[in-house]
């Protein structure tokens, strides 16, 4: 390991700009003649649209167009889609409802858009949006999915009967049921998996232009996968064909998944700019984030975990009801199954496991990948429920979970993940060591003369990151192959640009893609650039979700680089005078080996460029680019250990300690990883003790629609974390890595929830377990 | 933001002409509450009458056990005031805990108080130190001034001045705060002076604050923790939101009266 090699805690490039104001984002970016768009929505969970007047917004002043959903239908603007393909068991296409950019004749959730405004400034676009008269025929709405479900429920679409999407299973329900009827012991448990808002700092926003002398159309946006929403938008929205739609995702504050997907408004403003001969720009405020981003989990399940008479699982059988919301987002059927269901063995070798799914529409907004996205409700459902079943059998939750533990590997599941590699008992040990989990009656006795309650939870998570191989996901029914490209150019002086389809929105690529350079070539990693989020620049890539660019994006350069350094050594050979094979690069020098007969880096680069005195028959240049489709998952795992104490007055929950002890594969830039576990924990303790988005039962109305009422986690909301790591090498991919984007929300909120319901001897506690929530709990169980 | 007319005040006087010719005018003080609902286009005022600008507002005078806190002074002064955390260091605590140090810079406690939040911590502190509200036209009592959620006595053009009270012999504060805004989910001021005990609750009552009767009795008797214990509030006229229950808050406001005599007897 150089000092900025693999390995090494390098400091990040990138956030010199970010923490001096430099960054630029979407609404930074200005095009001459630019104007402003505002969005009239729905103020309706659930409405006919009997007309739309836009005569008066159309006077106000500053107004250049008033657009409605009529206009973009008869333009051929398509509707949005879900790209991945589920069936209900009884092999029916999942029924995927209408969603026009705007609404035509109904609106199914509070937010949906109904027309665009574009004016000379922000404020006169929102002036004239509140002067579009829509009428409205109010109807009812439900937003929970169980009553959805239920007969006489409102209807959202006519094309998904009883609301319901799709009811889909996996793994063997005979045998399952079979095991449960035979077990020694079951754990049963209701568990509802809260709804979040992703919350990235930096709301979605678009800048759609049309140049006319070109017939060519630029979309700013922000999206974590800029080449997959110029796919989409060209192939199922009719927007523009691929050659003619230039993508940008310039710097983007936060993602969390929710930018993953292609939403109304870049639709809307690309089609406006033409409609209106001017650059179209939008920039949501935060309220419309919190009802317009793709919302997070919602799951109702029932859970049933068996044993035999010597505590081991013999069957693991799961009912869940998934909430959509009013509208299928891009990948929002992948959610609740293939990234859910797939991961219930957890850590442990069930035999049987089955689960069912039903898919729900309700008036809310879209539900779609969030941070984690079907792996921490998997984890909770596995990890609550183990925790329960300890309790119930009097074992320790180590030693429960230790009988059960995977132990040899590949080892293949019932539901179809075949485990690579892991080591489950090493990360338990560690987590248990670093939390003194032996002294901590000592602790809780000392905690109960201070009058608090002390708790003690644990959860043993396991996630697959970077989602392959593509033939395999394409079988499972994904629209999309799930690879990365990269290409490498090494420039006539020797400082090199590496083009990738991966996406940093705030992830460290520019500076982890770096280090990769640097440990190949010995070269600084400030001779290297990173290039990304720009269609124009970079061929094609599938963007940064599911903890996939390290595993993906970064095998992806490691092919091309290998391509590289094999025409360099070439080069250098033939410049050298030397065999081939006895060229090594090292420290900035290609050299033949164990022999002070060296050329600078530079000069190899050089000479491929100048092309005076190559090898007979070698293309000049240095420039390699390559796909990389992974042959399987990677399977970080980990073991997360909370300790709380409770105001029993109160029902005020503290965090006391939190350690995090994850098996990560090899690792770019420790320091990276740390940060990536940190903010992790953080929206997992949110979801846990903190976060609930809410709507009106009724009305359907969000209620919690600020930070007035939604609670992120604050830094005071949170100890300082223990965390450290093992390193289980991937076997599968050339750097051995696994991904760690999203370990920490997918761990955390069992190991909270599993310390308060120790802590106050209730298990009968839901998330977010607020104040009000634990002081309840509290109550119910003394 | 809709638009609006901006003009700042230099004097109270000329702060009362400029409201009184508006056509739907509205006085700017600190603005940490007007200024985010005009943003969020809920609040049209034509005008803004900014009274930051006027010297005679602000300051804070502590004479013997008298107080005196001009409407224009900032929480953070008042958190920081050294002469009055002699006296009453409930009240700089209180001011020390209003929102961030953002809010504390920004906002003044006579903005705080003819916004009247009932989920503001002022309006606690005012009624349980028995306060008098100074105005450009008359003295108004704490009891008088808050009438109910978001609404004073003060008329549309009267401007508030001054805070004066009497420093009580002991005074504690405790706030439980509402966990994504950090208002008073359930606030407690309690205040022993020679002539009773004053308990003020804020952030729970659903015609704002209001004084718990069955506390002051409890805490007449004894100014202890322990005389509250076995005495509980009716849930009757509190507040229930998705934070908190009314059966919760009347736990918390037994709770908090405890946790701020503790903080009075120090």
């Amino acid at each position: 390991m150089g000092v900025e090699g693999i390995g090494a805690r390098v400091a990040r490039k990138e956030d010199a700009r970010f923490i001096t104001g430099l960054g630029r984002y979407v609404d930074d970016m200005v095009v001459p003649g630019m104007k402003h768009a505002a969005f009239v929505r729905s103020p309706h969970a659930h409405a006919e649209i009997t007309g739309i007047d836009v005569a008066e917004a159309k006077k106000m002043p500053g107004v250049i167009g008033v657009l409605t959903g009529k206009e973009l239908k008869t333009d051929g603007i398509g509707n949005l889609i879900c790209g991945w393909m589920v069936h209900s068991k009884d092999g029916s296409p999942m029924k995927m409802g209408a969603w026009s950019p705007l609404a035509v004749d109904r609106v199914r959730y509070v937010g949906d858009a109904v027309a665009i405004v574009v004016a000379e400034t922000r404020g006169q676009a929102r002036d004239a949006a509140e002067a579009v008269q829509v009428s409205y025929e109010e109807k009812a709405a439900v937003t929970d999915a169980v009553e959805a479900l239920k007969d006489g429920a409102p209807q959202l679409h006519p094309e998904a009967e009883g609301n319901l999407i799709y009811d889909w299973e996996i793994g063997d329900a005979k045998a399952t049921d079979a095991a449960i009827a035979e077990a020694a012991h079951v754990t049963r448990l209701k568990l509802v998996n809260n709804r979040l808002v992703p919350n990235a700092m930096e709301p979605r926003a678009a800048l759609g232009h049309y140049d006319k002398a070109e017939d060519h159309y630029t979309c700013w946006t922000t999206s974590q996968n800029p080449h997959v929403a110029r796919l989409v938008m060209s192939a199922f929205y009719n927007v523009a064909p691929e050659n003619k739609l230039r993508v940008i995702a310039p710097d983007v504050g936060g993602g969390f998944g929710s930018k993953i997907f292609i939403y109304p408004e870049e639709i809307v403003c690309l089609w406006a700019s033409k409609k209106t001969g001017v650059p179209v720009k939008w920039v949501a405020d935060r309220t419309e984030s919190f009802m317009t981003d793709a919302h997070g989990r919602d799951h109702h399940s029932e859970v049933q975990l068996a044993f035999d008479a010597d505590n081991r699982m013999t069957a693991l059988k799961v009912d869940t009801i998934a909430n959509f919301g009013a509208y299928m987002s891009l990948f929002s059927s992948s959610v609740p199954t293939y990234l859910y269901a797939t991961l219930l063995s957890g850590q442990y070798d069930i035999p049987a496991i089955h689960c069912n799914v039903r898919a729900v529409y309700t008036n809310t907004a879209p539900v779609d990948a969030y941070r984690g996205a079907g792996r921490p409700e998997a984890t909770y459902v596995v990890e609550r429920t183990v925790e329960t079943a300890a309790r119930e059998l009097g074992l320790s939750p180590a030693e429960l979970r230790r009988k059960n533990f995977i132990r040899e590997f590949p080892h293949q599941t019932p539901v179809i993940m075949n485990y690579d590699a892991g080591d489950y008992e090493t990360s338990l040990k560690a987590a248990m060591e670093a939390a003194d989990y032996d002294g901590f009656a000592a602790r809780r006795a000392e905690a109960e003369k201070r009058g608090r309650l002390r708790g003690i939870g644990m959860s043993c998570y396991i996630e697959a990151c970077g989602i392959a191989p593509s033939a395999a996901v394409g079988s499972l029914g994904a629209g999309v192959g799930l690879w990365e490209s990269a290409e490498v150019r090494v420039n006539a002086a020797g400082t090199i640009e590496v083009l990738t389809g991966s996406h940093s929105h705030g992830q460290g690529h520019e500076t982890t893609f770096s280090q990769l350079v640097a440990e190949r070539f010995g070269v600084p990693i400030d001779s290297v650039s990173i290039v990304h989020g720009d269609t124009d620049k970079v061929q094609m890539g599938m963007g940064t979700y599911g903890s996939r660019s390290g595993a993906v994006g970064m095998s992806a350069i490691v092919k091309a680089l290998d391509k590289v350094e094999a025409k360099a050594k070439k080069v250098a050979a033939h410049l050298l005078e030397a065999d081939e094979g006895d060229i090594v690069i090292e420290n900035g020098e290609v050299k033949v080996a164990g022999t002070d007969n060296a050329l600078p880096w530079f000069q190899v680069a050089l000479a491929a460029y100048t092309a005076h005195n190559l090898p007979e028959g070698m293309e000049p240049g240095l420039k390699e680019g390559a796909f990389y489709d992974p042959t399987n998952f990677t399977f970080p795992a980990g073991c997360y250990v909370c300790e709380v104490e409770v105001d029993p007055e109160t029902g005020h929950t503290e965090i006391v300690q939190f350690v995090a002890a994850d098996d990560f594969g090899n690792i770019i830039n420790p320091m990276i990883v740390e940060g990536q576990v940190h903010g992790g924990i953080a929206q997992g303790v949110g979801q846990a003790l903190l976060e609930g988005c809410r709507y009106d039962a009724e009305s359907g109305q969000l209620i919690t629609a600020s930070y007035m009422d939604y609670t992120m986690p604050r830094a005071g909301d949170l100890p300082s974390f223990k965390v450290s790591t093992s390193n289980t090498p991937c076997p599968g991919n050339p750097l051995g890595i696994k991904g760690c984007g999203e370990a920490g929300a997918i761990g955390s909120p069992p190991a909270v929830i599993n310390a308060i319901t120790d802590a106050i001897g209730n298990n009968d506690l839901t998330m977010p377990a607020t104040p009000q929530t634990v002081w309840r709990a509290l109550k119910a169980a003394h | 933001m809709y638009e609006t007319t901006y003009h700042r005040a230099s004097s109270v006087e000329d702060a009362v002409k400029l409201i009184g010719s508006a056509e739907d005018g509205k006085l700017l003080a600190g603005g940490q509450t007007l200024i985010p609902t005009m943003k969020s286009r809920l609040a049209a005022p034509t005008d803004l009458v900014d009274l930051r600008q006027i010297d005679a507002l602000k300051g804070i005078e502590v004479s013997g056990r008298s107080v005196r806190i001009g409407a224009g002074t900032t929480h953070a002064e008042v958190a920081g005031h050294a002469g009055l955390a002699e006296v009453c260091p409930a009240l700089t605590h209180l001011a020390a805990h209003i929102g961030d140090p953002h809010v504390r810079h920004m906002g003044t406690i006579g903005g705080s108080i003819a916004n009247n939040d009932p989920a503001a911590d002022y309006p606690a502190a005012l009624l349980a130190l028995g306060a008098t509200v100074v105005t450009d036209k008359r003295e108004i009592a704490a009891a008088d001034f808050f009438t109910g959620l978001f609404e004073t006595a003060l008329a549309p053009d009267e401007v508030i001045t001054a805070v004066a009270f009497e420093a009580p012999a002991k005074c504690g504060y405790a706030k439980f705060p509402n966990p994504a805004s950090r208002y008073a989910l359930t606030g407690v001021f309690v205040a022993k002076r020679d002539d009773g005990v004053r308990v003020a609750v804020t952030g729970a009552g659903d015609d704002g604050v209001f004084r718990a009767d069955a506390i002051e009795q409890a805490l007449s008797t004894s100014f202890e923790p322990s005389a509250l214990e076995g005495v509980s509030v009716p849930a009757d006229d509190l507040m229930t939101d998705i934070h908190a229950s009314a059966d919760y808050r009347a736990n918390l406001i037994v709770v908090m009266a405890k946790r701020a005599v503790a903080a009075a007897n120090g």
